[in-house]
C-alpha cells in the first residue's frame, strides 16, 4: 500500500504536463487535429516529442536494472505489441472519439477540477464503453503472474 | 497555420513532464503507464493491482487542478466544441476503442513509440488519421465550433 502510495508522484506530474501542454483544454486538441482546416495549430506535436523523448532514455536506464524498485519484473526495453486487426479496428474507434470531443483519456482525468459536466458524461460513457469492450472481447481478464513479456500495455502482473 | 495560438515551448515542456511521468512509473512498479490501461483494469482488477492505478489518478486530477490554479494560461479551457450528446458518444468510443486497440495516446504513443513497438506506432498513426477525419468531417457539417 505504501509502495502503490508512491505512484502518485508521477500521477502529480502526468496532470501537470498536460495541463502546462495543452492537452487538457479540447479547443487546441482539435485545433491540433483540424490539419486540414487552414488555422491549423501545431502545438501539440511537441507533446509527443518531449515525452517519447524523455520517456525513451528513461525506458533505456531502467532497464538497466533486474527489477523494478517494488522488485516486480521490468517488461522489457523493446516492445513486442504488434499489429493486428484488432489493434487497428481499436484505434480507429478510439481516433474518431478523440477527434469528435477533442478529449482522450488522460486530459479527461485531468479536467476533472474543472467541474464541467462534459467532463464526467465522457468518463462516464468512456467506463461504460471500456466494460462492454472488455466483456464482449474477453479484454483485460486478471491472469496469474507469469513472466513479462514486454508488449504495448499489457502490464505483467506484479 | 494559426501562428497566435502556437505555443510549442509550453507544450515541450508539458511533453518532457509526461515522459518523466510514465519514466518514473515504470522504474518504480514496473508498469507501462498508459492512462486507458490503468482506468481499464481498475474497472477488471486483478487483487493486489488496483491501489497504485487509484493513486496514479489521483496524481493526475490533482496535477491538473494545481497547474490551472498556479498557472493561468493553462486554466483557459474551451469545451464548447462538443455538448454532452457528443461528448458521451465519445466517451463510448474512446472506451471500447481503447481496450480494443489496447492503448490510447498514453500507452501507443507515448511509451509505445518509445519502446519501439510497430504496433504502438502504426496505432498512433490510424487514431491521428481517424480523429483528424472526424475533426475534418465536422467542420465540413457545419463547424466544430458549433
Amino acid at each position: 500500500m505504501k509502495r502503490d502510495a508512491l505512484l502518485f508522484v508521477p500521477g502529480l506530474l502526468f496532470g501537470v504536463g498536460l495541463a502546462i501542454s495543452g492537452m487538457s483544454n479540447p479547443a487546441k486538441v482539435i485545433g491540433f487535429l483540424d490539419v486540414a482546416g487552414g488555422a491549423w495549430d501545431p502545438s501539440l506535436a511537441f507533446v509527443m516529442v518531449g515525452a517519447i523523448g524523455v520517456f525513451a532514455v528513461f525506458n533505456l536506464l531502467v532497464h538497466r536494472r533486474e527489477r523494478a524498485l517494488n522488485g516486480a519484473p521490468l517488461p522489457g526495453p523493446k516492445s513486442s505489441t504488434g499489429v493486428s486487426p484488432r489493434l487497428l479496428l481499436g484505434a480507429a474507434v478510439f481516433g474518431t472519439g478523440w477527434g469528435l470531443s477533442g478529449v482522450c483519456p488522460g486530459p479527461a482525468v485531468a479536467d476533472v477540477s474543472t467541474l464541467q459536466p462534459e467532463v464526467f458524461a465522457y468518463l462516464a460513457a468512456m467506463a461504460v464503453g471500456m466494460v462492454v469492450a472488455q466483456r464482449l472481447f474477453s479484454l483485460d481478464v486478471p491472469k496469474e503472474p507469469d513472466p513479462p513479456t514486454g508488449s504495448g500495455e499489457e502490464e505483467p502482473a506484479a | 497555420m494559426d501562428w497566435t495560438n502556437f505555443t510549442p515551448g509550453s507544450a515541450l515542456l508539458g511533453g518532457a513532464l509526461i515522459g518523466l511521468s510514465t519514466g518514473l512509473a515504470l522504474l518504480l512498479n514496473g508498469k507501462i503507464a498508459g492512462i486507458s490501461g490503468v482506468v481499464g483494469r481498475i474497472l477488471r482488477p486483478a487483487p493486489g493491482d488496483v491501489a497504485w492505478r487509484v493513486f496514479f489518478l489521483v496524481g493526475i486530477a490533482l496535477g491538473g487542478a494545481l497547474t490551472f490554479a498556479l498557472y493561468p494560461p493553462s486554466a483557459k479551457l474551451d469545451f464548447s466544441r462538443a455538448g454532452l450528446p457528443l461528448m458521451v458518444a465519445a466517451g463510448l468510443l474512446v472506451g471500447v476503442g481503447t481496450r480494443l486497440g489496447g492503448g490510447c495516446t498514453s500507452g501507443h504513443g507515448v511509451c509505445g513509440i518509445s519502446r519501439r513497438s510497430s504496433g504502438g506506432l502504426v496505432a498512433t498513426v490510424v487514431f491521428m488519421a481517424a480523429a483528424g477525419v472526424a475533426v475534418a468531417i465536422r467542420s465540413q457539417l457545419g463547424g466544430v465550433g458549433s
